[in-house]
């Protein structure tokens, strides 16, 4: 039910004549209570809508329309995937197979030659990991703590250093591979999984410490100085104060560092050598084989196959990159 | 005695832009002292500075005696509850009480015994175990005073504590401020541009201005006998209403001259003396001004028509015309005036503030 005054007509007149005696005043009162609990001709309560407006059919129209255009390669891949060579040579690229077959995928996985190993891509998948998950793990950890220490204990300086970090950012990577190759080498790493670790650290430093810093400093600064009244110092604020509730800007530069590393391409082809190549390079030699026929069907397993694991760290993680930690600190 | 916190030609600045400049303060054992000022006055940096998270450019600090000028804020045996409440939001209430007492390593049964005896004092013992999160915003500051509670400090510091709660609450919150500090008698320093929570919780209050420290007095002293012109219209409200005129001596007395008015100062009590006349602005506040029956009686009366009426309840607040000039007055709740009304207002020139003209100060 409805008790919006303004709506009572007259109710809410305003009386600037002379002075008013006592009980004629008692009576508009009066009539005012009377008079509010009914609701009059007219709009009231809740404003409808439409649920199929030209706005809505023209909204929801172009979502599908798109989602359509983004979803039809992924139909084809997988459809193509699961589909023999003589089916795929009748050439209907968008017809469901008529028998489905994984073999394509094992092949894939496990079979598949590039060069002289013909051990499929999970080679190239285990090598990967074993790049991702020290480069994840060093370049946040170091950036964090980065970002923390730029944020909220300005030495001299500090500014001057993040300057340069940022400016980092900016220097084209084409002009750095040489100069790195030759650093790697004279320390012996070229060619290793470490010193392709180290390289993607490095790369991931700038864009990660910026994300932190700009995280950190959005922390009440009164919490940090709450802290350190209580006696915690660098790392015990860091630790248990500044961590602790900045899991969603955690969860984002995973998924930036774990999509970045895993797609990464340039890198991988340079600074290692063939047995230690990444699931892209080796997804690349795959499908660019000049020999024999090309296998449509385990080039496209392949490839999502190599797509999997960017593509995991957005469904898991979706859900804790919206939640908001901090909330509550502050005055809410 | 030893003063508990003393303060000796502290300097702040950040580059070129000087926010603290020569100041002095002792502030006595015990004492709940108010800073107060507009905001950039300088008062927060003040309090800062205090508590060891701002480093000074020059002077020195001392708390109990102890120059801790150059001590990490956690060895200045301080207490400090923020504004915001600061309270840590992955932790619970006992976990926010009891995370400085852990940093300073003490043993497991003490903390517990202080985070409990803390929370009965203020009454947040059924919310120890919930997250910052889930409390109300006069509870969290509650669980914030807390944490400065169970330090066992010798000094608290409190930067604006109420200003992010809503009016009832804060004036819940502020009556139990100093039901603590009359139970702790604990020094209490206390920043806030709230005027009604400086003259009520503090034993003395600094009114500060551009890094300076205008005038360190009682309230009442304040109110009554405001060193300065700024400070006659910061405290009050609405604030004091002021003249500009000429002060005339002849003899031994004294009048003052406005527009065509003059009128004779019986009464007035001159600060340093009798000075020499000048030009001065004069002050009376709206609630020393007298209207209707009382205004025949009192030694100074002005005719003048009410132009505007703000009712509060317990007073009500009237802005009267006379001739060019506007004067707030407060008068009785019940006062039956309406805007357009003819009145006569008057005043004891005795309860006036006088204040030179080019120095501002008190005459």
């Amino acid at each position: 039910m409805t008790k919006t005054p303004h709506l009572l007509k007259g109710s809410m007149r305003y009386d600037a004549g002379p002075a008013e005696t006592g009980p004629d005043r008692a009576l508009r009162h009066g009539d005012v209570q009377a008079s509010a609990g009914r609701t009059v001709e007219g709009p009231a309560g809740r404003k409808p809508r439409k649920a199929l407006s030209r706005r809505n059919i023209l909204i929801y129209g172009t979502l599908i329309l798109v989602c359509l255009y983004y979803l039809l390669p992924l139909y084809v891949m997988i459809v193509t995937s699961l589909k023999g060579m003589p089916e795929i040579r009748l050439g209907n690229i968008f017809a469901p197979p008529v028998e489905v077959t994984f073999q394509p995928w094992v092949k894939a996985w496990a079979e598949a030659c590039t060069g002289l190993n013909c051990d499929g891509l999970s080679r190239g998948f285990f090598n990967s990991v074993k790049i991702l998950i020290p480069s994840v793990i060093l370049s946040i950890a170091i950036a964090s703590v980065n970002g923390y220490a730029l944020a909220n204990w300005r030495f001299k300086g500090s500014e001057t250093f993040f300057t340069i970090l940022i400016v980092g950012a900016f220097i084209p990577y084409q002009v750095m591979i040489y100069p790195i190759v030759i650093m790697l080498r004279e320390v012996g790493l070229y060619g290793s999984l470490t010193g392709l670790v180290i390289v993607h650290t490095i790369f991931g430093m700038p864009i990660l410490t910026l994300l932190f810093r700009n995280y950190f400093a959005s922390v009440p600064q009164e919490l940090f100085k709450a802290a350190r009244v209580d006696g915690a110092g660098f790392w015990a604020i860091y630790f248990q104060i500044m961590v602790p509730m900045s899991l969603p800007i955690f969860v984002v530069a995973m998924i930036l560092q774990v999509t970045g590393i895993w797609n990464d391409f340039l890198f991988g082809v340079i600074y290692t050598k063939p047995d230690l190549y990444p699931m892209t390079v080796q997804l690349n030699n795959i499908v660019n084989s000049t020999q024999g026929v090309k296998e449509y069907n385990v080039n496209m397993a392949a490839t999502i196959l190599t797509g999997l694991v960017p593509l995991t760290i957005y469904f898991i993680s979706g859900k804790l990159f919206v939640r908001g930690i901090a909330a509550g600190a502050v005055k809410g | 005695m030893e003063p508990s916190i003393s303060i000796k030609n502290l300097a702040l600045s950040f580059g070129s832009l000087d926010v603290l400049k020569d100041l002095n303060l002792d502030v006595g054992q015990g004492e709940f002292l108010v800073l107060l000022g507009s905001s950039g006055c300088g008062k927060s940096t003040l309090l800062n500075c205090i508590a060891g998270l701002l480093d000074v450019t020059g002077g020195q600090i001392f708390i109990g005696g102890r120059n801790v000028t150059w001590e990490e804020p956690s060895k200045r045996g301080i207490g400090m509850v923020f504004q915001s409440y600061a309270l840590y939001p992955q932790m619970t209430v006992a976990g926010n009480l009891s995370f400085g007492l852990k940093n300073a390593g003490l043993p497991k049964a003490e903390i517990e015994e202080r985070v409990n005896r803390a929370a009965k004092i203020l009454q947040i013992e059924p919310l120890l175990a919930r997250k910052p999160a889930a409390l109300s915003g006069g509870q969290r500051q509650r669980a914030a005073i807390g944490r400065a509670l169970v330090r066992d400090a010798d000094v608290f510091l409190f930067d604006e504590p109420l200003s992010n709660l809503d009016a009832k609450l804060r004036a819940d919150l502020r009556v139990e401020i100093k039901q603590l500090h009359q139970k702790l008698s604990n020094t209490m320093i206390y920043v806030t541009h709230d005027q009604i929570e400086a003259m009520t919780l503090a034993d003395r209050i600094a009114i500060m201005r551009g890094g300076r420290i205008l005038q360190l007095d009682s309230p009442n002293e304040i109110y009554n006998r405001p060193a300065n012109k700024y400070v006659a219209e910061f405290i009050g409200s609405p604030t004091m209403n002021f003249f500009e005129g000429e002060l005339l001596e002849s003899g031994n007395s004294y009048a003052f001259k406005t527009g065509n008015h003059t009128f004779a100062l019986n009464g007035y009590a001159f600060q340093n003396g009798p000075p020499a006349g000048g030009d001065v602005w004069f002050g009376i506040r709206p609630e020393h001004m007298v209207s209707g029956a009382e205004a025949e009686n009192a030694s100074v009366r002005l005719d003048g028509q009410v132009d505007l009426v703000e009712p509060l309840g317990s007073d009500t607040l009237a802005r009267v015309t006379t001739g060019e000039r506007t004067i707030w007055v407060r008068m009785d709740g019940q006062a039956n005036i309406r805007h357009g009304d003819a009145i006569k207002v008057g005043f004891d020139p005795a309860r006036a503030n006088l204040f030179d003209k080019t120095t501002e100060n008190r005459l």
